[in-house]
């Protein structure tokens, strides 16, 4: 019944950025309520001891310190978390609280929290702490730490192995042994972390008088937390109301479970009144989640044609002392083995994955979760063979991608892709990019002694997660999203939805999506997200759900609406509804397009004359509507990156010169903000292929824990990047929209580090660790 | 012990009871509710809390706010309300040059610094003078697009206007 009428598919701008532009954003880091205490925490300066003395009585006597809580003070507050799930069978983690009990696990582990009227007083109260701790060999290495006589990261776990599992088709050994070509290669992935602009910010609000609690806090998962400070508080859940504002940025990073988050909500129930805390950029280094820090041992096996027979892998990843709730540490390394030769025909397969322990930050989800791992292993993988059998890198890839009309078609780890576009846009890349004339710029700069590379990678990201992602482990994450939709009085559109918005532009793409149901333009579809007390539960935005499956939520109850509208529409005008359709803001016969009645009037009839109506005509005007994905456990996109670098062997220094990228995110519900979506994850894949990394020394202390020695990509640095689409809608869904977060992270440092290696070739040298620093290039090449 | 200090902020004369270790940032965004001037560092490296400083911008977290007593700051806030900046807004709007939203403030500073002292930046250029402001959303090409963009459309206004 319903026709596009034009809105997905624009360009259309976002209106919530004209607030930020204006300096009006509204953060919880700008919230002040009356009462307020600030918090600062006491962290544990080693990696790991045993607390053996701690006094707070001075700090507690210190100038505008209101309270200070211990592990013995605090703690009991709150139902520990464990960040294990069941499907992940035989996994384990210790327990956490809010506060170091007895032992710390990592150098930054909140100790103590101190309530004052100023966080410089409550931080000036922290130096008053008497804190002893009797230092112990912290488990800094995975290696080590899975070697026999390692000691433990904690206390309680049966050896320092959180978790391993093994994939494992039939055929592996026979692929290998009947192999033409067996190519191979050790990887090392530094670890890196979010640096989202805003730290994370919290206030909690307890209200004793009524019971509730309100919890203002910068992340992309209300609903979640409102669940996790509902049950380990033990407070109803209808007495929870957590409100995301503006967010500074999150990038997965603002969605696990953190000990200030719920120290500070813990606080709040103790005192009565508002408490906030804010990270600085020292404490979101030593407490935001970090993410990545693989080592992957890898081979691969080739027929004589060059053809792909099979992958043999081995992931080990380390994950701090705890691993991180409630989705753990383990789902990375999860979808490293499973995304290990994603988009190639490859009959066989096996990936072991160990996760191991160590006495450092938790490790968790941050943006493409584990897909730049299995990119940059697989792709460097199929440059060595295509290197090995005198292949070009796009003939090689041309070869073995999957067909476009081979599916549905299964990967080897398992994965079910509906339908991809590996080789429609392999081809799409080499024009876009030019190879041809790259190629023979390269050759004749080499004689020059300039030393470019071009690498590219082709990838597949997982996106629309349904509940099999974590539900089914039992972690209450929803893997559904829900919206209402109501016409007002005055024939405006309203919804209130359960994605989120960070910036990506959901408020903005769900207004496109219900203008073209109910035939208004976006801008009279105001939209709201973020409060669990003024929009219906979901999951909001995490794994590039919120195009997906937060826009088919939008589509389906904007497609209720409609029909309420012209039901009642066709009860006024003594009509048959299925005679009427909206379009410009009036419901208009469909034959002629005339209008026949306006929203306005409509709202103004259903609101203010229901008396005018007959008998039983159902006059409420909004609509509710719970959407959860029912087809494929996944959505699956594809894309492909390339990227052109120069490399100053003498210097070791790497110059990013042109980043090209295709995707394929199904139906495109806005072109410039998923253009911009895929630049700034090409740029979040770059800074850790090159520049970002959180280095430690032996003893588990971070080493440059701050924004001027933790390198961040700045502008200067980062190359243009061009991008091309091509548009494959899932039919799963009636809008066909998957995401789009992920891609540009997912391949950006496989393409980066195949062209980097591109550039070394003529010299023997190569590099298979990230970041691939001045440093580590020198050393590739035998100068240092 | 609190210090009184007297400075124009957007061209309102103010006069705060401080602290002397409190820093310019602080003072915008607690004592006066500016809270378009970000915090993303606290340390000078992310360019979020840049202001204007009697016309060039510095970073209102290093500033301590005693110093900046009988000068002139522009906020955020400031800009925006005298117009100055709104071709560099309608630009960042019309390239989605922001995401987030939480550097943009900064950006916004730097760019207006940068083409107040060359008209007709060229895009390495552009993208050296926001060397101290990082995003972490867009990937920056928008931004440098947007500011580009500002130039142009200046230019041709000024030899319209010739």
């Amino acid at each position: 019944m319903t026709t596009s009428k034009g809105h997905i598919g624009q360009s259309h701008r976002r209106e919530n950025a004209l607030r930020h532009l204006a300096g009006r954003g509204r953060f919880v880091t700008d919230l002040v309520l009356p009462r307020m205490l600030h918090a600062a925490f006491v962290r544990s300066p080693m990696a790991k001891g045993k607390i053996v003395e701690l006094d707070v009585s001075d700090a507690a006597a210190a100038s505008g310190v209101v309270r200070v809580f211990t592990a013995e003070t605090l703690n009991d507050m709150c139902a520990p978390w464990t960040g294990v799930l069941d499907h992940f069978a035989g996994m384990q983690s210790g327990a956490q609280n809010l506060l170091a009990e007895k032992e710390v696990l990592w150098a930054g582990h909140p100790v103590v929290m101190i309530l004052a009227h100023s966080r410089a007083e409550a931080e000036d109260a922290c130096e008053l702490v008497m804190l002893d701790i009797e230092d112990e060999d912290a488990v800094v290495d995975g290696e080590a730490a899975l070697a026999g006589g390692s000691p433990l990261a904690a206390e309680g776990l049966d050896s320092n192995l959180c978790f391993q599992t093994v994939l494992k088709t039939p055929g592996l050994d026979e692929a290998f042994s009947s192999a033409a070509h067996v190519v191979e290669g050790n990887f090392t992935f530094g670890r890196h972390t979010a640096v989202s602009l805003e730290p994370r910010a919290i206030v909690a609000d307890f209200d004793p008088s009524t019971g509730q609690l309100n919890v203002h806090q910068g992340t992309q998962t209300p609903y979640q937390f409102q669940d996790v400070y509902s049950r380990h508080f033990g407070l109803p859940e209808g007495k929870v109301r957590v409100i995301a504002p503006d967010v500074g940025g999150s990038f997965g990073m603002k969605l696990h479970v953190y000990h200030e988050e719920m120290a500070t909500v813990a606080a709040s129930l103790k005192l009565g009144r508002p408490v906030r805390f804010v990270a600085d950029r020292l404490e979101s280094f030593l407490s935001d989640i970090h993410a990545r820090d693989h080592r992957v041992k890898a081979r691969m096996a080739l027929d004589s044609n060059g053809g792909i027979l099979a992958m043999d892998v081995d992931d080990m990843t380390q994950i701090g002392a705890f691993s991180s709730y409630p989705r753990t540490s383990v789902a990375e390394g999860n979808q490293v083995i499973r995304l290990m030769g994603a988009p190639y025909q490859m009959p066989d397969y096996r990936g072991r994955l160990s996760v191991v322990f160590q006495n450092k930050v938790q490790t968790s989800q941050y943006r493409a979760v584990g897909h730049p791992i299995a990119c940059a292993v697989t792709e460097a993988l199929v440059d060595l063979a295509a290197e090995e059998l005198g292949l070009d890198p796009f003939e090689m890839r041309q070869r073995n991608l999957v067909a476009d009309d081979a599916y549905p078609y299964v990967s080897a780890t398992g994965y079910q892709f509906e339908k991809l576009s590996h080789q429609a846009s392999l081809a799409k890349l080499r024009d876009l990019m030019g190879y041809d004339a790259l190629r023979q710029e390269q050759a004749t700069l080499r004689t020059q002694g300039i030393y470019r590379g071009i690498g590219i990678a082709p990838f597949v990201e997982i996106t629309n997660p349904g509940a099999t992602f974590y539900g089914v482990g039992g972690a209450r994450i929803s893997a559904q999203d829900g919206a209402v939709v109501r016409l007002t009085p005055a024939g405006d559109v309203y919804c209130a939805i359960s994605v989120t918005e960070q910036g990506q532009g959901t408020e903005t793409i769900i207004a496109q999506v219900i203008a073209d149901q109910l035939g208004v333009t976006p801008d009279q579809v105001k939209v709201s997200t973020g409060d669990t007390d003024t929009t219906p539960s979901g999951g909001a935005t995490w794994a590039c759900r919120g195009a997906g499956i937060g826009g088919e939520t939008a589509l389906r109850a904007g497609r209720k609406l409609q029909e309420q509208i012209l039901t009642l529409a066709a009860a006024i005008l003594q009509t048959d509804p299925t005679l009427l359709s909206l379009a410009n803001g009036a419901v208009v016969d469909t034959a002629t397009q005339h209008e026949r009645i306006t929203l306005a009037e409509i709202g103004r009839i259903a609101t203010y004359r229901p008396d005018t109506l007959p008998k039983g005509c159902d006059h409420s005007l909004t609509v509710a509507q719970h959407y959860a994905p029912t087809g494929y456990p996944f959505d699956f996109t594809n894309g492909i990156q390339a990227s052109y670098v120069e490399v100053d062997i003498e210097t070791g220094v790497t110059r990013l010169l042109k980043h090209w990228v295709v995707e394929d995110c199904g139906r495109i519900i806005n072109p410039l903000l998923v253009d911009e979506q895929i630049r700034g994850g090409v740029v979040q894949g770059l800074g850790p292929a090159f520049f970002e990394e959180c280095l430690y020394d032996d003893m588990g202390q971070m080493v440059n824990a701050s924004l001027a020695d933790y390198l961040v990509p700045m502008a200067g640095e980062m190359p243009d990047i061009e991008i091309a689409h091509i548009e494959t809608p899932t039919l799963d869904t009636i809008l066909g929209a998957k995401g789009v977060g992920e891609a540009g992270t997912a391949a950006a440092g496989a393409a980066a580090m195949n062209a980097v290696n591109d550039a070394l070739r003529p010299t023997g040298a190569r590099v298979s660790q990230t970041p691939m620093t001045p440093m580590r290039i020198l050393t590739a090449l035998g100068h240092l | 012990m609190k210090t009184d200090i007297n400075f124009t902020v957007n061209g309102e004369a103010v006069r705060e009871a401080i602290e002397p270790r409190t820093s310019l940032a602080d003072v915008l965004r607690d004592n006066l509710s500016l809270t378009g001037t970000h915090l993303g560092c606290e340390m000078g490296a992310c360019g979020a809390c840049l202001v204007l400083l009697d016309g060039a911008p510095v970073h209102a977290c290093l500033v301590l706010a005693v110093q900046v007593a009988g000068q002139k700051i522009e906020t955020i806030e400031g800009l925006n309300n005298s117009g100055l900046v709104a071709d560099l807004q309608e630009q960042f709007h019309d390239r989605n040059a922001l995401q987030c939203g939480f550097c943009t403030s900064g950006m916004l500073m730097s760019a207006h610094a940068l083409l107040s002292q060359n008209s007709m930046p060229s895009r390495p250029e552009i993208r050296d003078a926001l060397s101290g402001n990082y995003c972490r959303c867009t990937g920056y090409e928008a931004i440098v697009d947007a500011i580009s963009a500002t130039a142009e459309r200046r230019s041709k206004i000024v030899e319209g206007v010739q």
